[in-house]
């Protein structure tokens, strides 16, 4: 009866996860082509760094070790699920325990030490984000179920953890009672001080199993959960980190679209079917919605953490005006997901009215960006908000014609005299023979 | 005083060509505190026989303001024409003062046809010294003096430059004091993303009066930098602490010109 109402739900759960993961596919689908299959062997490297060894993290090192503790603990307790699938199967009891031998109890005492580690590391986490009141943890784009999906995710590692003890600690005192020991690190010594004072054998196989259920649903919860919540992450970083722009982060997208026009310009003999791209030309200059942006930028927007490490570091920010890079990233996030179950419903040709730019992303946000790449230098899986930025102020001035006044005065001087302030080009050498 | 340097065409029609290009900038020509700039550096390539050239009046704005202001036409317009002019007169190499010419000169210009080698003029001015063709003066300059550098965006994090500028603030008999937020961490002047041309947003506080700050924090006397426009913002700001009397703001070509008594 156990195994079969465990293999359901290892069934349901894993397909609605599946089924989530493809709808999240389809949404990043949404956006423009982009090739960033070059480079391979810079890719693995940079994600290795800076995914796996969370390189960026350690300009912060407290936080850094918090965050690695838990992080070590989820990648390691993957391996115990291995074990936990094949008992709930076939209704053994820790199935590998017999022919690994020595192996197995190192295994599980590392999982248990970092499990601890973890445990100190979720309650450092709870205390700093609702004690401390961080200025990046406290702001308002975060009021309601950012703060709200945060936290839960904490307090399910919590319960989590806790019945990783219980299941072994239970497990300890059975064993002991019949003279014998698993003798892992933690749980040979903290499980006798837990339930040492139950004799009851039955109460403790409740116990016990109450642990190694509850220990998977939890798996299962925190797994379905995920789709939904910043900590999405912890898949994301990986292709997100491996598919970064490598070129220099001052390098902006030279528009192909805007080169043809341009070309065509400048020489009016030039055939405008020459270039092999002239059939890719977008339905419109820069980008006003989601379906605008590139498919790496919807990747980033689920990649993002909601850290706010980016905003902490923005010059815009930081002297008080509207723009936030982490809100750029959730904004682009929320709305690709609008728009995704919007089409999902409708069909893939519909479209719901709204937009990015607009509904979710105002001009005086993206016009208080100095292009400083703070944010891109702080994004510890290396999201660029910049990108998003930079786009929609392309729209908005190449298809809108919605410049700050002064912008036009400077690019008609571009356009008339060569330089952005009234001089004339021929007095370019001036200088020369100026005092 | 009039100072000596030759155009392209000029050298072209005496058949000789430059070993490098000094890419002035709209700034270097026609700012008049970015004007002494471009002259330090010039009377520093004459005084290490720099076989260099101008473009003078052939020059034209590299677009960057544009293209951070979301006008990629306007840009793209103002690349392929400079490109033009550089290929004509087959550059190879360029050097310049300014870190957003830099940048889109270096990074920019090769997608649309322009590739060249592109060098920031601390990078030359380190290369000059390290090559034993420039040598400072034991003149005293700035004997004392703490000087902090302040990272141009443009040039430390969009392209990793940290060390040149500070390789030569230390061949200075000064103190090199940095900033709490410097090198990745520097925290942006406030001129980029073409916000030189505008008003800033509505806030609570100019950018340059928060990056004016960290360099008072530091009590240095000399605030250097590599960039025009991050030199504009960081005298803007003194000149709000009403600081100017103690604190100068100078280019790293100004401080290595006068400590080779140039
Ligand atoms: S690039 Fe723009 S959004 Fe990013 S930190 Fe700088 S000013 Fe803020
Ligand atoms: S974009 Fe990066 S730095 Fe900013 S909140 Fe998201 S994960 Fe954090």
């Amino acid at each position: 009866m156990h195994q079969l109402i465990f293999s359901v739900l290892t069934l349901v759960s894993f397909g609605f996860f599946a089924f989530n993961l493809r709808k999240i596919a389809q949404n990043i689908h949404m956006g423009l082509p982009l090739d960033r299959a070059d480079r391979k062997a810079d890719r693995w490297r940079t994600m290795l760094l800076v995914a796996l060894g969370q390189k960026k993290m350690f300009t912060r090192p407290i936080p850094a070790l918090l965050h690695l503790s838990l992080y070590a603990a989820f990648v390691i307790t993957q391996i115990e699920l291995v074990e936990i699938l094949v008992d709930g199967i076939s209704g053994s009891h820790r199935f590998f325990q017999d022919s690994l031998g020595g192996f197995y109890t190192f295994m599980i005492s590392f999982i248990e030490i970092l499990s601890v580690l973890a445990f100190i590391g979720t309650i450092a986490f709870l205390a700093r984000r609702n004690m401390l009141k961080l200025p990046r943890l406290s702001m308002n784009e975060l009021v309601g179920w950012p703060t709200l999906d945060a936290n839960l995710i904490l307090v399910f590692e919590l319960i989590l953890l806790s019945f990783i003890f219980t299941m072994n600690g239970a497990d300890e005192v059975l064993r002991q009672q019949v003279n014998q020991t698993n003798g892992f690190a933690i749980s040979s010594w903290f499980g006798p001080l837990l339930f040492g004072g139950i004799t009851d054998t039955h109460t403790l196989h409740v116990l016990e199993q109450l642990g190694w259920w509850g220990h998977i649903l939890m798996v299962y919860t925190f797994m379905n959960y995920l789709p939904y919540s910043k900590h999405l992450h912890i898949f994301m970083a990986f292709p997100n980190t491996f598919y970064s722009k490598l070129d220099p982060k001052g390098q902006f997208t030279n528009m192909q679209s805007v080169t043809n026009e341009v070309k065509l310009m400048l020489d009016p003999n030039a055939d405008p079917y020459a270039s092999p791209t002239a059939d890719a030309v977008p339905s419109r200059f820069g980008a006003k919605d989601v379906t605008d942006l590139t498919w790496k930028n919807l990747m980033d927007a689920y990649s993002c953490t909601e850290c706010g490490r980016c905003t902490s570091a923005c010059p815009a920010n930081s002297t008080g005006k509207l723009l936030s890079p982490r809100k750029i990233m959730m904004d682009t996030r929320d709305r690709m997901v609008e728009l995704g179950d919007y089409k999902r419903k409708n069909g893939a040709d519909t479209d719901d009215g709204k937009s990015l730019l607009g509904n979710y992303i105002t001009e005086e946000e993206l016009w208080a960006c100095t292009s400083c790449n703070a944010c891109v230098q702080e994004c510890p899986v290396n999201i660029d908000p910049l990108a998003i930025i930079m786009d929609l102020r392309r729209f908005l001035v190449m298809e809108e014609s919605k410049v700050p006044t002064e912008l036009t005065g400077m690019l008609t001087n571009i356009e008339n005299n060569g330089a952005p302030w009234q001089f004339a080009a021929t007095d370019r050498l001036n200088w020369a023979n100026e005092d | 005083m009039s100072i000596q340097v030759r155009t392209m065409a000029d050298m072209m029609a005496s058949g000789e060509s430059p070993d490098i290009l000094f890419w002035v900038g709209c700034a270097g020509s026609f700012d008049d505190r970015a004007k002494k700039i471009t002259k330090a550096l010039v009377k520093i390539l004459n005084h290490c026989k720099v076989n260099f050239a101008v473009l003078g009046t052939e020059e034209s704005c590299t677009g960057d303001p544009a293209k951070r202001a979301g006008n990629e036409f306007t840009f793209q317009m103002q690349a392929l024409m400079n490109i033009e002019v550089l290929n004509g007169y087959e550059v190879k190499k360029i050097v310049t003062a300014c870190p957003h010419c830099f940048n889109t000169l270096k990074n920019e210009y090769p997608g649309l046809g322009g590739t060249y080698e592109v060098i920031h003029h601390t990078q030359l001015l380190q290369d000059l010294i390290n090559t034993g063709k420039l040598a400072l003066a034991d003149n005293g300059t700035f004997k004392g003096k703490k000087i902090t550098f302040h990272d141009p965006c443009y040039l430390g994090r969009a392209n990793d430059v940290y060390e040149a500028p500070r390789v030569l603030i230390e061949k200075l008999d000064a103190a090199l004091v940095e900033m709490k937020r410097c090198k990745t961490n520097g925290l942006c002047c406030g001129a980029g993303g073409a916000q030189m041309f505008k008003e800033a947003e509505k806030g609570n506080k100019e950018i340059n009066i928060e990056r004016t700050e960290d360099a008072l924090e530091t009590s240095a006397n000399i605030i250097a930098t590599g960039c025009p426009f991050c030199n504009t913002m960081m005298t803007d700001g003194i000149k709000h602490f009403e600081k100017e009397e103690d604190v100068k703001v100078m280019d790293i070509a100004e401080l290595i010109a006068n400590a080779a008594d140039l």
